[in-house]
């Protein structure tokens, strides 16, 4: 159980920063995925791991439980990453329509020093 | 007074849907609500302040949950000063934004300001590191929309960039809860105030993992080198008034390192003793020298303010490296003077750059108002590279007087006083550049063939806020003694963990 859980959280972490390193839109919107994959899982691990645990005291017998609280964060990590990838691709179009090109980085301005407009980081 | 510190996150977000969904083909309305509910948010600030300037500790419970099961809102004078501050400066930016009409030149200005506004006040007053993590999503992505507020190649480009670097923050920050919460089981900041200092050293190496992940995360947001360099790109193509407002943004990040790390893992803590100031101290300096390089070498006059505004975050971390109570006052003091003068100079860039249609660094015929940009320009840098009367020569004053500890005082004056000159020198060269040997040239004539219709002057609605700004330095300097006072009073408040901690989780305290 620990070495699935861990060895999946350093895979799909592994994966989504090499994906980001790609440095084009689409392949860092799947990294970022990825990474968001990975932290729901490692944010599911802090809790410590119990298999088969209900998440709520029972009054009525001393059962052991499975710590509610991780799985709230993982809900509200969920909801958020899931609204921000929907951003993410949306402002990507845009700026893939607006510049004709996918990449995340910015050119230096091509060798004229009279068009420093072109020139995003100065 | 018990329901009003829920107040600067409620009104903000109950204004913003109403400005979206109501009033969203009604420019006029939506501008009278939007400043409506900022004159609000300042006055709500004020009182709030008043309640905690006495030095108690008011606390919310959200839902009357008991702390450290709950989520609590928490005023001390640190979150009344920052609510206060975030107010303030989103008043002066709201103003100018509609008198230069940039709210109307894309969708949803003042929806997604409100947002912003309500993200940034709930980042300063909540004292749950998760809630602060909920807080930072919706400022950030009400601050991904206003960046690529009215759209344009470069601004979406840069917008890009700015996205993907904060969800890869925003991954980082749920890893570092996530360690937080593995080793400690609690997430709320004053049961984490209890729970690390009993923590052995020798068994709390996840903790020192949790505090350096928190650290990288609220530098990002701080642009403290090397996380840094999302900062210029984005602020030299966002629309002027939204980096004006993003001069909090910055302070946000710093705040939480102020507020995580005096409280969780302050000094005297035996897992985390001395991590921090290691690591901040040295990457605040680097940040101070890549400022002023850049203030240095850029080329168009928005990035020079977005670099002058990195050296500022350098200086003001140098002073929260020092971990102590005057280091906290003094960088309090200077981070108060960094947002206005920031702001106030992207507020002149864009009434330069719009009357002479480019923000490159070259000379250009001069523009109509020649003589009162220059003035206002020459008083604005005063104010950020450090030198009297304004409050930045103060500031740095009492930064550099908080750096005496042998260790750390040579390398912090060398680089706050040989970066000050940079500043000062870059800044002298575009003053001079832009406006002095502008009027060498012939002025330009509007009636020449098939030049652009002449951009009509500056009106003095689109003026005052850059003045207001810069009167607020002005009275950060003229009343430097009780302002300070209040400063050493707060940090005072900061370092004392016991009176937080009794506050948040002790019984018998008004909800």
């Amino acid at each position: 159980m620990e070495i699935v859980i861990a060895s999946t959280t350093g895979i799909l972490t592994a994966g989504g920063v090499y994906l980001i390193l790609r440095l084009r839109t689409f392949p860092v919107i799947l990294g970022l995925a990825l990474l968001s994959y990975a932290v729901n899982v490692f944010l599911f691990a802090s809790g410590r791991l119990a298999v088969d645990q209900s998440p709520v005291l029972s009054k009525y017998g001393d059962a052991t439980y499975t710590d509610p609280l991780p799985q709230a964060l993982v809900l509200t990590a969920i909801v958020i990453s899931f609204g921000m990838t929907a951003v993410l691709v949306m402002v990507g179009l845009s700026a893939y329509f607006e510049a004709e090109s996918d990449r995340i980085d910015i050119e230096p301005a091509p060798a004229g020093e009279d068009e420093p407009e072109e020139d995003a980081r100065a | 007074m018990t329901h009003l510190i829920i107040l600067p996150v409620i009104l903000p977000a109950l204004l913003a849907p109403l400005i979206g969904f109501v009033m969203r083909h009604d420019m006029t309305l939506a501008r009278a609500a939007s400043v409506a509910g900022t004159v609000l948010l300042v006055v709500v600030a004020l009182i709030l302040l008043g309640a905690a300037a006495d030095g108690t500790t008011h606390v919310y419970r959200l839902g009357d949950w008991p702390a450290p099961f709950g989520i609590v809102l928490v005023l001390d004078r640190l979150s009344a000063l920052m609510v206060l501050l975030t107010a303030t400066l989103a008043l002066i930016v709201l103003i100018h934004a509609i008198a230069t009409g940039w709210d109307a030149r894309g969708w949803h200005f003042h929806a997604l300001f409100q947002f912003q506004l309500m993200g940034v006040c709930g980042a300063f007053l909540t004292g749950d590191v998760f809630n602060l993590f909920v807080f930072f999503e919706v400022l950030l992505i009400a601050s991904y929309g206003l960046m690529i507020h009215s759209g344009g190649k470069e601004r979406m480009r840069a917008g890009l960039q700015y996205v993907v670097m904060n969800l890869a923050g925003s991954t980082l920050f749920l890893f570092a809860l996530g360690t937080l919460y593995a080793s400690t089981g609690t997430l709320n900041i004053a049961d984490l105030a209890v729970r690390i200092p009993e923590i052995p050293a020798d068994e709390a190496a996840l903790v020192r993992v949790a505090a350096i992940l928190l650290m990288v995360v609220f530098a990002v947001k701080a642009a403290l080198f090397p996380v840094q360099f999302w900062l210029p790109a984005t602020y030299a193509n966002a629309p002027a008034p939204v980096a004006a407002l993003f001069a909090i943004m910055t302070k946000v990040g710093a705040y939480a390192i102020i507020r995580v790390h005096t409280l969780a893992f302050g000094p005297g803590v035996p897992g985390t003793d001395g991590l921090i100031g290691t690591w901040l101290f040295p990457a605040a300096i680097v940040t101070i020298a890549v400022g002023a390089f850049g203030v240095l070498g850029a080329r168009r006059l928005m990035p020079l303010i977005a670099f002058s505004v990195v050296g500022s975050m350098g200086t003001l971390l140098v002073a929260v490296a020092a971990f102590s109570s005057e280091g906290t006052s003094a960088a309090l003091y200077y981070m108060v003077h960094s947002t206005f003068a920031g702001a106030c100079l992207f507020l002149i860039a864009d009434l330069v750059v719009s009357q002479r249609r480019a923000d490159t660094l070259r000379t250009m015929p001069p523009t109509l108002q020649n003589g009162l940009f220059a003035a206002l320009f020459f008083a604005a840098a005063i104010g950020m590279a450090g030198m009297p009367p304004l409050s930045g020569f103060l500031g740095k004053l009492l930064v550099m007087d908080a750096l005496r500890d042998p260790g750390m005082m040579a390398w912090a004056w060398t680089a706050i006083l040989v970066g000050s000159l940079m500043t000062i020198v870059g800044f002298a060269r575009a003053g001079s550049t832009l406006f002095w040997k502008s009027t060498a040239l012939p002025a330009a004539d509007p009636a020449a063939a098939g030049g652009p219709t002449p951009v009509p002057p500056a009106t003095s609605a689109q003026i005052a806020p850059a003045m207001i700004a810069l009167a607020v330095l002005a009275g950060l300097a003229a009343f430097a003694g009780p302002v300070s006072g209040y400063l050493e009073d707060t940090s005072a408040q900061l370092f004392d963990r016991a009176g937080y901690v009794a506050a948040v989780l002790g019984p018998g305290e008004e909800g």
